[in-house]
């Protein structure tokens, strides 16, 4: 078995101090595999978004230990780590950040500009995902213009532009209606079937969580389960309990 | 982040909320509409100041005077018969001045033999009693000293030549007029007549040819006339006749030396005569010290300017802090995305940078502009007799120094605001309502 994309061992996460202090993370193991779906729910409050902050690196944990691809996520430093967040990771949120006064096409493109690609180079770019997400017709459109689910494919663009190993989605469908959502949702297991992109997506949705390879369940900061689609060929072993997952030992 | 996209999508974010950011850059423009002005008006006139001195053109001259005497002894000074009043360039001036030791023509032998010292002649003070013209009324006037090499300003004529042996003089265009001459053309190669009254009290009058018409001038020429050497030396002769104490005495002696071999040198010749027991002014000492009290006062009306682009410079912090809150979440997002603190700083500091650019750009052209058109109006009203002043004027230099210096002032006001966004942290800023 390869080294998984991402793992987290141990992770605790606190916010506050003194009387205040709150455990959000109390001890989390997690493995993210290369190409697999992993849905994170729990009930609200429960430290799904935190846990996903945590593996996308835009949070360091209180204590424990992140790995990318094997390699401590500690040692990434400011420029390294910056690089890492811009050309491995895509994110969707809830809510949309986008820029409203912007273009779709200028929203789009954000990340490739932040990565220094040429002006040239970033609209050829742009305009390909935009063409992929049927919203070519829209590039020159005010973002604030689109309706809700134009909106979230405009935020999924950006979040492929840069070509990413994983995207990361907290709640992609939390705000469109069923049959929108349902087109969201199609568009990312697309993405993650047809070009093997890694996907987390933390979500209330018990139709979404199913429909990903394995999933997992927060309960006050703890892992309550962990469970394998019946559909994923993967093999993996059902892993209970915050103990070790099974690949520890193959690899 | 390219530095190119950096300065694009700051200036895009400064036109995001336009009427903020309008009335942040009025503020600016407030301050540096001002700060040209006021700029302009110490060029201008300082300008003025140096064309007048370059075109009496006597740069390769130095009065030079004994030194007064030390006056650390207080009480009243003995009565020394052989004093004499010095006065400056400019005979026209109030007459007075200290009593210094006068030059003698042992001190001229001692001032030739210093080096860098190319002639010394003494300069001759003279006073008339009047100017008068074919039987004229008489007017009080004074007569300028006549320094080699210096140039009038003139309305109409020639210079004084100071080498022809009859006696010439140039009229100030004021006496034009009154002396009965119908017009300046007129008055060239006419004669006025000069009475002098003699050490013992006689009168005497002599006469010379007019051969130019001065231009009123800040220094030297408005109202005295100015004569040539051969009339000089006739005036003194008369005015010396009888005398028996002052007659081969001078208040201060001219001398001529090479400019060309620059300050130091310049400076070195100074220091040597000041050895030697004497004061020497080039004519740009003494206009340097009307400059310099010039520049006190356009400093103190910059010092006011920059005042007013220091409360601007609030005016950006204020609308950037704003800015940095309402874009907080885009902020987070950016650094989700892999920004850096660094270009996150760098995205607000240009944008402030830029605030500080349009403001200034627009305030300089429009001081420029309206600076221009007062300057114009008041040279031919209010200085329609200071001809060639333009009292407020504009150098690139300045100029270009105005944008920079606000562009410096928005850049360090932004500086506050780049900072809280560059520390932004991204969940907090993605968690943000
Ligand atoms: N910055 C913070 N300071 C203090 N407490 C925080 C902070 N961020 C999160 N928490 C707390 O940590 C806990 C987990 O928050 P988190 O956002 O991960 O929940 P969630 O599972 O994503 O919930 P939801 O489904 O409602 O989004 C919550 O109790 C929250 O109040
Ligand atoms: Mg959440």
């Amino acid at each position: 078995m390869s080294t998984p994309v991402l793992r987290v061992e141990d992770l605790h996460r606190s916010y506050g101090r003194g009387p205040t202090r709150f455990e959000a993370l109390k001890g989390v193991d997690v493995e993210v595999r290369a190409g697999e779906s992993l849905a994170i729910v729990g009930k609200s409050g429960s430290g799904k978004s935190t846990l996903m902050h945590l593996l996308a690196l835009l949070d360091r944990p209180t204590s424990g230990s992140v790995e990318l691809n094997g390699v401590p996520a500690d040692r990434l430093r400011g420029r390294e780590l910056n690089r890492v967040r811009n050309e491995t990771f895509g994110f969707v949120f809830q809510q949309f950040f986008l820029t409203p006064s912007a273009t779709v096409l200028e929203n789009v493109i954000l990340p490739l500009k932040i990565a220094g690609v040429g002006r040239a180079e970033r609209k050829r770019r742009g305009m390909a995902v935009l063409e992929q997400l049927d919203l070519a017709d829209k590039a020159k459109n005010r973002a604030i213009d689109l309706s809700g689910g134009q909106k979230q494919r405009v935020v999924i663009a950006r979040a492929l532009v840069n070509d990413p190993q994983v995207i990361f989605a907290d709640e992609p469908t939390g705000n469109l209606d069923t049959t929108t959502g349902a087109a969201v949702e199609d568009l990312l297991f697309g993405l993650n079937r047809e070009r093997g992109i890694t996907l987390v997506v933390v979500t209330h949705d018990e139709e979404l969580a199913s429909r990903c390879d394995r999933r997992i369940t927060v309960r006050d900061g703890r892992i309550e389960a962990s469970a394998t689609a019946a559909t994923t060929a993967s093999g993996t072993g059902t892993t209970a309990e915050p103990g070790r997952p099974a690949e520890e030992v193959a690899a | 982040m390219k530095p190119a996209d950096v300065v694009g999508s700051a200036v895009a974010n400064t036109f995001r909320s336009k009427t903020r950011t309008i009335l942040t850059v009025l503020a600016i423009f407030i301050g540096a509409f001002t700060l040209t002005i006021t700029t302009g008006l110490g060029t201008g006139i300082n300008r003025y100041i140096d064309q007048t001195v370059a075109e009496i053109g006597a740069e390769d001259v130095m009065t030079v005077a004994h030194q007064a005497e030390e006056t650390t002894d207080d009480g009243p000074r003995e009565y020394d018969p052989d004093a004499v009043t010095a006065s400056g360039l400019g005979a026209d001036g109030p007459g007075g001045g200290q009593t210094i030791d006068p030059i003698t023509d042992d001190d001229l032998v001692t001032i030739a033999a210093i080096d860098g010292v190319e002639s010394v002649e003494p300069l001759k003070q003279v006073s008339v009693d009047y100017v008068q013209h074919d039987d004229g009324t008489r007017y009080e006037v004074s007569v300028g000293s006549f320094i080699p090499g210096m140039e009038l300003v003139l309305a109409s004529g020639e210079q004084p030549d100071a080498d022809a042996a009859e006696p010439q003089v140039a009229i100030p265009v004021d006496f034009v007029e009154p002396l009965g001459f119908a017009s300046q053309g007129d008055a060239l190669g006419g004669e006025v007549a000069f009475g002098v009254t003699d050490a013992t009290g006689a009168e005497h009058v002599v006469t010379a040819e007019v051969v130019g018409v001065s231009e009123s001038g800040l220094i030297g020429t408005g109202n005295s006339v100015s004569p040539n050497t051969a009339l000089t030396d006739e005036l003194y002769a008369v005015q010396a006749t009888g005398a028996t104490g002052q007659a081969d005495v001078y208040g201060s002696a001219v001398v001529t030396f090479d400019p060309e071999l620059g300050e130091p040198a310049t400076q070195a010749l100074k220091d040597d005569l000041d050895e030697a027991g004497f004061t020497a002014t080039t004519v740009e000492d003494q206009i340097g010290a009307f400059q310099s009290v010039i520049d006190g006062i356009v400093l103190v009306l910059n010092a006011f300017a920059v005042i007013a682009l220091l409360a601007a410079g609030f005016g950006i912090v204020n609308t950037l802090l704003m800015s940095v809150q309402e874009r907080t979440r885009e902020i987070g997002l950016m650094k989700a995305m892999g920004m850096g603190s660094g270009k996150v700083f760098g995205l607000f500091s240009t944008e402030a940078t830029f605030m500080g650019f349009l403001g200034s750009a627009v305030g300089v052209v429009l001081g420029m502009v309206a600076g221009t058109a007062v300057g114009d109006a008041l040279a031919t009203t209010m200085f329609a007799d200071l001809p060639g002043l333009t009292l407020i004027a504009f150098d690139p230099v300045s100029v270009a120094s105005i944008v920079v210096l606000v562009m410096a002032i928005a850049f360090l006001a932004g500086t506050i605001p780049a900072g809280r966004a560059a520390r932004q942290d991204p969940i907090e800023s993605l968690r943000y309502e």
